[in-house]
C-alpha cells in the first residue's frame, strides 16, 4: 500500500527521521562535519522541499515522487551483494577504475578506500572521513551551497557516505575513474549520496558518472557532488543517466574553478521517470574553459531537467554550454541556462545554446537561456531553438532506399551526434554512441543487462544499417 | 518501363496535372520542357511518392508496379531515382556514410549482402572523378555548405552510385555555369545505357545538346501539349512556348 504525503508530511517525516537516527548518521563526522550537518538541517527546516513556486523549480514538480513513502537506509543495505555481478558496465578497450554505490552506500565487497602510489585515493567518502578528516574538511561544502537550495541542505544533512576523489598536485590520472550508482531495491528507496572530488594543482582526472537502476522499484535519489579544481587542473568528466520510469534523480554538480583550471562535462540522459541536472560552475579564477554540454532523450511520460548556472566572477575566463534534446510522446524537458558576468569578469567569452526536437505534438519543452552581465567588456551570446524533423530531409533520405524508421532515426542521430561527438575519449564515445543508438530504436537496456523497456517494446524499429561513422 | 496513363495529381486539394500520358521504355531519353507552373516537377514528385502530391486519377505502373502502392523508399530499390531541383542539406550525415547506407538498404532488398568497402570506396572513388566533385565534400555532411553546382554534381553522384533503372532529373541544369553543366551532362551521358530510361525535366534548350534526348514533350497546363524527336527542342528555342498556348 502507497500513502500520499502532502509536502509539509514529507518534510516532517524527514525531519523526524533525521532525529531519530542522527546518532547513526553522525558516526563517521569529524566535529566539523556533525556541525555543518545541523546547520544544514537547520536551512532544510527553513526553506523545506522546492516547489513551483520557486523559479527555478517552475517547470518541474516534485509533489508526485515526494508523496510515496521511501525506505531511508542509513546503513548499507544489501551488504552480502557482489556488485560485480550485479552490473557488469566494461567498455572494451577502455582502462578504467570502477568505484560502485549501492543504493547510496559505497557497495561492499570492494576494497574501501585506495591510497595509490601517485598519492590518488580514491573510495568511500565515510571511511575518507575516518582517514583523511583534513582533506574531506578543507573542501565538504566549502562554499556553503546547501544555504540557497532545500535539497541540497537536506543531502548535507543526511549524506553519510558517496565517493571521494584526492589528486595531488602535479598528478595526472591515467586510468578513467568510473563511479557508478546503482539502484536495486524492490521497495521504494529514498537516496542520498554525497560526492567529493579534488584536483589539486596542475592535475588532471577524467571521471564517468553513471546513474542506474538495476530494478523496477521506485527511487528518489538526491545525489550531491562538489568538485574542487585547483589552478591549472583539468576535469573530463561525463554523466550517463539510465533510470528506470518509477524513478526520481536530482543530480547537484559544483564545480569550484580556480586560475587556468579546465571543465569539460557532458551528461548524457538516456532514460528515466524524472531527472534533473542542477550545474553549478563557479569560475573562480582567471583563465578558465569550462565547457558544459549535454543530450537528453525522453519519451513517454519522463521529464529531463537541465539546470546550469556559470558564475564569471574573474576576467579572461570562456564557458561553452550545448544542450540538445529529442522529446517524444508526452515527454517533457526544460532546460535553464543562466551565465551570470560578474562586473570584475571583463573579458569573459560566454555561449550558450539550446537545441531541441519535439517528436509529437504533445511533447513539450520549456527553454529559458538567459544572460546577465555586469561587465562591460564581454562576448557573450546565447540561443534556443525547437522544431521537428525537417520532413523534406525525410523524403530526400527516403528516395535514396532507407525506410521512414531509418531515415527517421538518421535524422534524430545526427542531430543527437553534436554532442556526442563532443567526447574526446573514443573507447567512451562509441560506447556512448552506441547507447544512443539503441535508446532511439527504443532497445536500450543497462549497459547490455536489460531491465528497461523490456515490459513495452512497442518502439521496436528493424535497424540494421551501418551508422557507425554517420 | 514506365507508363502514365491519363494521370491526375493534386496538391492541397489544387489540381495541377490534368491527365498526363507518357510512356518511356528502356533505353531512352526523354526531355519534359514547358514553362514555369505547369506541373513539370509536381510529375517528378509523384512518380518518387512525395505524399504531399496526391493522385487523384489516372495510374503510374512501372514495371509491372503500380507505383502508388509502393513507398517511396520501395520504389528507389525498385531503381527509380530523382534528381532533387533543391537538394537537401542533412547536417551531421556524412555523405560517404549516406551513400554506403543507401547502397546497403537498396542490396538488401534485393537479397544481396552489403557492398564491400573495398569495392564501396573505389566506385565512389570513380564517380567523384567523374562528376569533378573535390574530395573533401564527400567527408562533408550531406549537401551541407555545397555550392548550387557542387549539390547539382553529387545528386549525378548518387545517381551513379546507385545505378537506378529510371533516373527522373529535375532541372538539374538550373544555376549551373558552363562547365559544371558539361560536367553534369557527361555524368548522365556514362549512366546512358539499353537497359536504363532518363527523364530530363528543364527549362533550357542547352542542356539538351549535351545531353541528346530521344523525344521531347512540352508540358503546359498540366497536359502534354507536343511530343516530338530532339528538333522539338531547337523549334522551342527559337519560338518560345507562346505558339502552342493556342493549341
Amino acid at each position: 500500500m502507497e500513502a500520499f504525503l502532502s509536502k509539509e508530511e514529507f518534510k516532517h517525516k524527514l525531519i523526524q527521521s533525521f532525529e531519530n537516527n542522527r546518532k547513526v548518521i553522525c558516526k563517521n563526522d569529524t566535529p566539523l562535519i556533525t556541525k555543518i550537518r545541523n546547520k544544514a538541517l537547520e536551512t532544510f527546516k527553513e526553506l523545506g522541499l522546492p516547489d513551483q513556486s520557486l523559479e527555478r523549480w517552475r517547470h518541474t514538480d516534485l509533489k508526485k515522487p515526494l508523496s510515496y513513502e521511501y525506505i531511508h537506509p542509513f546503513k548499507p543495505i544489501d551488504e552480502d551483494v557482489d556488485v560485480d555481478t550485479l552490473l557488469q558496465c566494461e567498455v572494451p578497450d577502455f582502462e578504467t577504475h570502477l568505484v560502485s554505490l549501492l543504493n547510496g552506500w559505497f557497495a561492499p565487497k570492494q576494497k574501501q578506500l585506495i591510497v595509490f602510489p601517485d598519492g590518488t585515493i580514491i573510495g568511500s567518502l565515510a571511511i575518507a572521513m575516518i582517514e583523511h578528516p583534513k582533506l574531506v574538511e578543507d573542501s565538504f561544502s566549502k562554499y556553503d551551497n546547501y544555504r540557497r537550495n532545500g535539497l541540497d541542505a537536506l543531502n548535507t544533512a543526511f549524506a553519510q557516505d558517496g565517493v571521494f576523489i584526492y589528486v595531488p598536485d602535479n598528478v595526472e590520472v591515467k586510468n578513467t575513474i568510473q563511479m557508478v550508482n546503482m539502484i536495486n531495491q524492490d521497495e521504494n528507496i529514498f537516496v542520498q549520496n554525497r560526492n567529493l572530488i579534488i584536483l589539486g594543482k596542475n592535475s588532471r582526472l577524467t571521471l564517468v558518472h553513471c546513474d542506474d537502476s538495476l530494478s523496477y522499484g521506485r527511487s528518489f535519489t538526491n545525489s550531491v557532488t562538489e568538485v574542487m579544481l585547483a589552478e591549472n587542473s583539468f576535469i573530463d568528466h561525463y554523466k550517463l543517466q539510465n533510470i528506470n520510469d518509477q524513478s526520481s534523480l536530482i543530480n547537484s554538480t559544483y564545480f569550484h574553478m580556480d586560475d587556468h583550471s579546465e571543465l569539460s562535462t557532458n551528461a548524457i540522459v538516456l532514460n528515466g521517470g524524472l531527472i534533473r541536472n542542477d550545474t553549478h560552475v563557479k569560475i573562480n579564477g582567471q583563465g578558465c574553459k569550462a565547457n558544459v554540454f549535454g543530450l537528453y532523450l525522453v519519451d513517454k511520460n519522463q521529464h529531463v531537467d537541465n539546470q546550469v548556472y556559470v558564475d564569471h566572477l574573474k576576467p579572461n575566463s570562456t564557458s561553452d554550454e550545448l544542450f540538445k534534446g529529442i522529446i517524444d510522446d508526452q515527454a517533457k524537458a526544460v532546460f535553464n541556462g543562466h551565465v551570470l558576468v560578474h562586473r570584475d569578469a571583463q573579458r569573459t567569452n560566454a555561449n550558450q545554446r539550446n537545441k531541441n526536437i519535439l517528436l509529437t505534438d504533445k511533447a513539450i519543452i520549456n527553454t529559458k537561456p538567459f544572460l546577465e552581465i555586469y561587465a562591460d567588456d564581454v562576448k557573450c551570446s546565447h540561443g534556443a531553438t525547437v522544431g521537428q524533423l525537417n520532413e523534406d530531409a525525410l523524403f530526400y533520405i527516403r528516395s535514396r532506399g532507407l525506410s521512414e524508421d531509418n531515415a527517421r532515426m538518421l535524422l534524430m542521430y545526427a542531430f543527437a551526434a553534436e554532442v556526442i561527438n563532443k567526447i574526446s575519449i573514443d573507447a567512451l564515445r562509441f560506447r556512448i554512441d552506441d547507447l544512443v543508438k539503441k535508446r532511439l530504436r527504443g532497445e536500450l537496456s543497462i549497459c547490455d543487462q536489460c531491465v528497461l523497456n523490456c515490459r513495452t517494446k512497442e518502439n521496436i524499429v528493424s535497424f540494421d544499417i551501418d551508422m557507425s561513422k554517420i | 518501363m514506365l507508363s502514365i496513363k491519363d494521370l491526375k495529381v493534386s496538391i492541397e486539394n489544387k489540381e495541377i496535372i490534368k491527365g498526363l500520358n507518357l510512356e518511356v521504355n528502356a533505353g531512352e531519353v526523354h526531355a519534359i520542357m514547358g514553362p514555369n507552373g505547369t506541373g513539370k516537377s509536381t510529375l517528378a514528385w509523384a512518380i518518387a511518392g512525395n505524399e504531399m502530391y496526391e493522385i487523384t486519377g489516372g495510374s503510374i505502373t512501372y514495371n509491372g508496379h503500380n507505383l502508388p502502392d509502393l513507398s517511396p523508399e520501395e520504389r528507389a530499390c525498385e531503381g527509380i531515382f530523382l534528381g532533387f531541383q533543391y537538394p537537401v542539406e542533412i547536417p551531421g550525415v556524412s555523405m560517404t556514410n549516406f551513400m554506403r547506407t543507401a547502397m546497403n538498404e537498396q542490396r538488401k532488398y534485393k537479397g544481396l549482402d552489403p557492398v564491400p568497402a573495398g569495392e564501396f570506396l573505389t566506385k565512389l572513388e570513380e564517380n567523384k572523378q567523374l562528376v569533378e566533385i573535390d574530395a573533401k565534400l564527400v567527408n562533408r555532411s550531406v549537401n551541407e555548405g555545397f555550392s548550387g553546382g557542387e549539390k547539382k554534381k553529387n545528386e549525378i553522384l548518387q545517381m551513379l552510385m546507385l545505378d537506378p533503372r529510371l533516373a527522373i532529373l529535375d532541372e538539374t541544369d538550373s544555376g549551373l555555369d558552363i562547365d559544371a553543366l558539361r560536367v553534369v551532362a557527361n555524368g548522365v551521358n556514362k549512366f546512358r545505357s539499353e537497359t536504363n530510361a532518363i527523364v530530363v525535366i528543364t527549362h533550357y534548350q542547352r542542356l539538351l545538346d549535351y545531353i541528346v534526348p530521344d523525344f521531347v514533350h512540352v508540358l503546359y497546363k498540366g497536359k502534354i501539349v507536343k511530343s516530338g524527336g530532339k528538333e522539338l527542342a531547337l523549334v522551342l528555342e527559337e519560338k518560345g512556348y507562346e505558339w502552342l498556348k493556342d493549341k
